[in-house]
Order: structure tokens, then C-alpha cells, then sequence
């Protein structure tokens, strides 16, 4: 898929630099419309309120619910933006998640260990994958998608293939505790969020990430290491994923091995499309990955506040998918604009 | 295109290799494994993963890839089953709605991916939610399919003595063979592998790239609508969860199979050989009978691993070549 891609925009010449409005643009008119939407027909959506100092809502529920999907895409971000894509990040989630509760059922070790080591595992896979494409030359797709399907299998081999549940107030407030008002995963993910755009904007590391998305071999001859930044960026993509394995698992204080985090890696590659990073990499939009997932899950509380059948949230998701794809088409904007031409003139 | 099919098929021998291994290793350890009926079962227990992979194939062929046949499978089941025990229509009128349905969806993806120029990575993935979405939408719990037709043709064998032949495998060989004299004597067929060796060439030599673009998606459709089909068959019901990650499965087996994800080598036959290993891998594991299922997985990840490392090496022999 990407050579014949890659072949195609090869030829066509170099993209220009944007002087058009923001490119946080359009996903941020996506969500207000969205928001727009419910402050108009669901009565109580904006209804914020306060108990023993924590905030309770359908808006703090959004935030809440799609703090996995966030810190995922901060990852995936980084990866598409290299011109790969991480298939593996919801066997990672399920992997760190089973290894935690594992640890923290059968040994004495504490809560921030335990949670270390899961990290370092989550580490270790995404190392994996890093070698597979960057030293192996695998294509990305293939490459952690090895990583998905064995990854289910070495997270239930953990777990030795049962729900593994365990009491630990320590543990369950990573995904159920609140700090500052706020659910504790929002924490997580803004801090996450910040490093993240600290290291990638402040540093040249955000250049090297775009270079080696735009042009590798250019990039190499600049005297980029690409080899050394895609390894970076996969192993980062893990250590997210670890980090949003540990969430489900502390919330429903036990590791699923089957259905920790499954399809969630296609929700985070949606929100780093949707917040207006191209699957063609050389350019990304931390804030904008985030931005899109606030949009599915706000789309996914819309529909069920809304009273919808829950059947048609993956129908209505379909037809968003398709829709921001569009608006991001060459062609369709070009069709658009042909089509309004003509009726004006 | 850069290789020629003769040198392509390197991977392909490698998987024949890997498969007559593990088929020598499993029936000398398991008692019971070389009988004919345990080689009929990879057939028929495999037969609409193995057609999904069919159509699978020839997407990766031309160099793009298919996310929604699993849940094309469970769409055009439930289907199949709300039609003949809801509105009473008869079975092979809703087997073909099926079916052109599956082929609709599948060309409606092709031409979004043609002519506004998206990724098939998204196209396919909002084809996978909402062929999801649309099953649920029309049946959120399974149906049994009780017609008098339906009944014989799930339980129908071919009789050769030896060996009983269900349908579901036959159409599993049937698809195979078709596909595979399309791959490789059709017009259509060469287009395919001349755009996934390189689209740019393609159009630069006058080759229809976007109406072949367009037929790839559809079959593909038509493909994983006829596994929909001989699931309902296999399990005489429609399911609107069947199949759910069946299309990393048939991805697995096609690039096991020797099929690269870049386009331009590979072919049906190596697919077959492909979902023949998975076949070997799962019934070796229940013959073991203390080994869990998550076992399968794991084994399925390493051979891919494995498949993936030998096509590298395959590769470099064909650059030096």
C-alpha cells in the first residue's frame, strides 16, 4: 500500500507549506458541532456536577472514557507520522495489563513497581516492533501485526487464560481515583500529552520524526539516523499503549486478556487521521490526535445518550470515518469545488 | 514489474515446504492425524476463512489491503438467515442478494479508493464498521437457519469411499481453482499483478488501473460475501458477530501463503497452502489436548514471523539475481 502510494506523491511535487487556516481547523469544528449538537438536543449533556470535590458528568465521562484511546494515539501519532502504523497497541494494553494484575495478585511488590515493570515490558514490545521495521525493513503493517496476533496469545498465556482479579486500592486508583477533581486518567494523559510535545517541539526529535516521514533517504543523507528514529517512535507507541493497558485494568481491578483493549488500535489510528495527521506521514498534530478522540467518544456517548440503538453506533461511525476522509481528499475538495462553480455560475 | 512470477514463487515452495513438515511432524507424534477425514476437516473447518483469503489475496496483490471481510462475513450470514426464517424467502434467492450485496459494498469501497484518491487502510476500515453495524442493526443475537434446503446443503457430502467431501470444502477448492485461472490468465488477472509491481508503470502503459482498481475491491466483496454464505452453511446460522478478526487471519495465511503485502508476488494456491497451516496448527493443538487454545496465536504469530524473515531473504536472492 504505502509504495504505490509513496510512488505516486514521489512524482507529484513537494507538498507546500500550509498558509491556510490552522489544521487543528477542521477537527475542532468537528467537535463543536458535535458538542453543538448535544447542548441542543440532549437535555443535562453540559450538566457538571460536584461531589466530595470530584467532578461528575456527561462531559467529565467523555474525557474519562477516552483516555486510553488519547494516550494510544499520542503513540500511533508519532508512528504515522514516519509513514507507519502500530497494529499491535490493543495486544500491548492487553499484554501490560495481564502482566500487572499477574504481578501485583502473586508478589509483594508494590504498586509503582509492579507498574514499572509492565511499562518496561510495554517497552520491550514496542523495541520489537522498532527492530522489525527499522533493522529488518518490515513493512510496518506486517510488522506489528505479527506482534497483534501473538500478543493476545502471550497476554492470556500470562493470565494463564483466566480473568485475573485482584483488591488493591493502590492499583484501582489508576483508572478509578481522582486528582484535582478530575478522573485520574486525565491526568495521566495531559502529562503524557505534555512530555510528548515538550520532546517532539522543543527538541529537534519532532524534525527528525517529520524528515524521516517525508523523505527517509533524504533524511539519511542529512545525517539523520532514521534507523534510530523509527526505533524511538515504536518503542514510545509501546510504552503509551502500557501506560492505556493499565487504565481498563485498574478500573475493572482485573486483566481481561481477551478483551483488554481489542480494536482500540483502530480507534487510535481514526483519531490521528481525524485530528488531521495524514497516513502518508511527514507531518503531525499531537493536539489534533487528541482532539479526535474526544471526538469518538463523544460521538459513542452522543448515540447512547441519545437513546439510539447502540447497533448503529459502529454505522454512524463508518459514515464519520468516510466523511473526514473525504474532506481531506484531494479530489473531493476539488469535485466539491467544481460542482459549486458550476451551479454559481 | 521488478520480479518475474517464476522467481516470486520461491515463498510459495517455502510454505509448500513448511506445510508437508508440519503435516509429516504432527501425523508421525499424533496417532489418528493422517486419517483422510482429519485432512478433509482443514478443508471444511477452514472453508470461509479460506475464502475470504482468496479475495484477500488478490487486494494484496495489487498492493492495497481489506479490512472488512471479517465483518462482511457476519453482515451477509445474518442476512442470508433473517431473509430465509423472517420473510421466508427461498435460500438461494437470498444466498444471491447476499452475494451482490457483499459485491456492491466491496466495488463502492474500490471506487471511493480510486477516484478520490483515499487510503484503503481507512476506506476498508469504514467498510469493516459499518458491514459490523449493519449486521447488528439487523439482528443483535444469531439465527438459526431451519429450511429444508438448508439442511441438505449443510449436511450434503461428496461420497469418494474413502473420504466424505462436505460442500463448504468443495467451495473452498471451487474458489481456489477459479481464482487462481483468473490470477494467472486473465486479463483482469495480469492487471493486477502489473499494479502491484508499480501502479505508476501500469498507467504509463496504458493498463486500466482504475476500473481494475475498482474489480479488486468488488471481488473481494463478492469473496468474503461467499464466505459470509458458506459460514451460514457451515454453522447452518447467521451470526452478525461471525468472523470478527478473520481478516488479520486471512491476511496472516495469504502472506504465509507468499503473497507480499507490497503487491506484484504471490498467488492463490500459496493462500490455500496458508489457511491449510492454520488448519494444522489448530487441529495439532486439540489432538495435544493440554496445550490451550491461546497456544495458536502464539504459533500463528511466529510462523508469520518466520514467513515474513524467509520473503525478506527471498527478496534479496531475487535483487542480486
Amino acid at each position: 500500500m504505502s509504495t504505490t502510494q509513496g510512488a505516486a506523491s514521489a512524482i507529484q511535487p513537494a507538498p507546500q507549506k500550509r498558509k491556510g487556516p490552522s489544521p487543528l481547523l477542521w477537527p475542532l469544528a468537528a467537535l463543536a458541532l458535535l458538542l453543538a449538537l448535544n447542548l441542543a438536543f440532549t437535555p443535562g449533556f453540559f450538566h457538571v456536577s460536584v461531589k466530595d470535590g470530584r467532578l461528575f458528568g456527561s462531559l467529565i465521562d467523555v474525557l474519562n472514557r477516552a483516555a486510553p484511546v488519547m494516550l494510544l494515539s499520542l503513540g500511533m501519532t508519532l508512528v504515522i507520522a514516519t509513514r507507519g502504523v502500530d497494529l499491535s497497541v490493543g495486544a500491548v494494553m492487553a499484554i501490560t495489563g495481564a502482566l500487572a494484575a499477574w504481578l501485583i495478585t502473586t508478589s509483594h511488590a508494590g504498586v509503582p513497581a509492579v507498574v514499572c515493570m509492565a511499562l518496561g515490558l510495554a517497552l520491550v514490545c514496542g523495541l520489537w516492533n522498532g527492530v522489525l521495521v527499522a533493522f529488518l525493513d518490515i513493512q510496518p503493517i506486517v510488522a506489528t501485526l505479527i506482534l497483534m496476533v501473538a500478543g493476545r496469545g502471550i497476554a492470556q498465556l500470562i493470565t494463564n487464560g483466566q480473568i485475573i482479579t485482584f483488591e488493591n486500592p493502590g492499583m484501582a486508583f489508576i483508572g478509578g481515583g481522582f486528582f484535582l477533581g478530575l478522573p485520574f486518567p486525565v491526568t495521566i494523559v495531559a502529562v503524557t500529552l505534555l512530555i510528548t510535545a515538550l520532546l517532539t517541539r522543543r527538541t529537534a526529535l519532532g524534525l527528525f520524526i517529520e524528515s524521516v516521514g517525508n523523505n527517509e533517504t533524504a533524511s539519511r543523507y542529512a545525517g539523520v539516523n532514521s534507523a534510530m528514529v523509527k526505533v524511538a517512535v515504536y518503542a514510545f507507541c509501546g510504552l503509551c499503549a502500557g501506560l492505556a493497558g493499565m487504565i481498563p485494568m485498574s478500573d475493572i481491578k482485573g486483566a481481561d486478556a481477551n478483551n483488554a483493549g481489542l480494536y482500540l488500535e483502530l480507534d487510535a489510528i481514526l483519531s490521528v487521521v481525524i485530528g488531521g495527521t495524514s497516513l502518508d506521514g511527514g507531518r503531525f498534530q499531537l493536539v489534533g490526535s487528541i482532539i479526535g478522540a474526544l471526538i469518538i467518544q463523544t460521538l459513542t456517548t452522543t448515540i447512547l445518550s441519545r437513546g439510539v440503538q447502540v447497533e448503529f453506533t459502529l454505522v454512524v461511525k463508518a459514515l464519520v470515518v468516510l466523511a473526514v476522509c473525504l474532506l481531506q481528499s484531494e479530489g473531493f475538495r476539488q469535485m466539491a469545488g467544481r460542482h459549486f462553480v458550476r451551479k454559481a455560475a | 514489474m521488478k520480479f518475474s512470477l517464476q522467481k516470486g514463487s520461491g515463498p510459495f515452495y517455502a510454505t509448500l515446504f513448511v506445510f508437508a513438515l508440519l503435516y509429516a511432524g504432527a501425523a508421525l507424534h499424533f496417532p489418528g492425524f493422517a486419517a483422510p477425514g482429519v485432512f478433509v476437516d482443514f478443508f471444511s473447518d477452514n472453508a470461509f476463512l479460506g475464502v475470504a483469503a482468496v479475495g484477500i489475496t488478490f487486494v494484496l496483490l495489487s498492493g492495497g489491503i481489506d479490512l472488512s471481510v471479517g465483518a462482511m462475513i457476519g453482515f451477509t450470514s445474518i442476512v442470508v438467515a433473517v431473509l430465509i426464517g423472517k420473510h421466508g424467502v427461498n435460500p438461494f434467492v437470498a444466498i444471491a442478494v447476499a452475494l451482490a450485496l457483499g459485491t456492491l459494498l466491496g466495488a463502492a469501497m474500490g471506487a471511493l479508493i480510486r477516484y478520490f484518491a483515499l487510503p484503503p487502510f481507512l476506506v476498508t476500515l469504514a467498510g469493516m464498521f459499518f458491514a459490523r453495524g449493519m449486521g447488528f442493526v439487523i439482528s443483535v443475537e444469531s439465527l438459526s437457519i431451519n429450511h429444508p434446503v438448508y439442511t441438505v446443503l449443510s449436511e450434503w457430502k461428496l461420497n469418494l469411499g474413502a473420504v466424505q467431501i462436505p460442500l463448504t470444502a468443495l467451495i473452498l477448492l471451487a474458489a481456489v481453482a477459479i481464482a487462481s485461472y483468473i490470477a494467472k490468465y486473465t486479463r483482469f488477472g495480469r492487471n493486477v499483478y502489473a499494479l502491484g509491481g508499480n501502479t505508476e508503470a501500469a498507467n504509463l502503459m496504458g493498463l486500466p488501473v482504475g476500473p481494475t482498481q475498482v474489480r479488486i475491491y468488488a471481488f473481494s466483496g463478492f469473496c468474503s460475501a461467499l464466505a459470509g454464505v458458506v459460514y451460514s452453511i457451515y454453522s447452518a446460522s447467521g451470526n452478525p458477530s461471525a468472523g470478527s478478526g478473520l481478516e488479520l487471519d486471512a491476511i496472516a495465511a495469504t502472506v504465509i501463503g507468499g503473497t507480499l503485502l507490497t503487491g506484484g508476488v504471490g498467488g492463490v494456491p500459496g493462500t490455500l497452502v496458508g489457511v491449510l497451516i492454520f488448519g494444522i496448527i489448530q487441529t495439532g493443538i486439540t489432538f495435544q489436548g493440554n496445550l490451550s487454545s491461546w497456544w495458536t496465536k502464539i504459533a500463528v504469530g511466529l510462523l508469520l514471523l518466520l514467513f515474513v524473515l524467509l520473503q525478506k531473504f527471498f527478496m534479496r536472492g531475487a535483487a542480486k539475481a
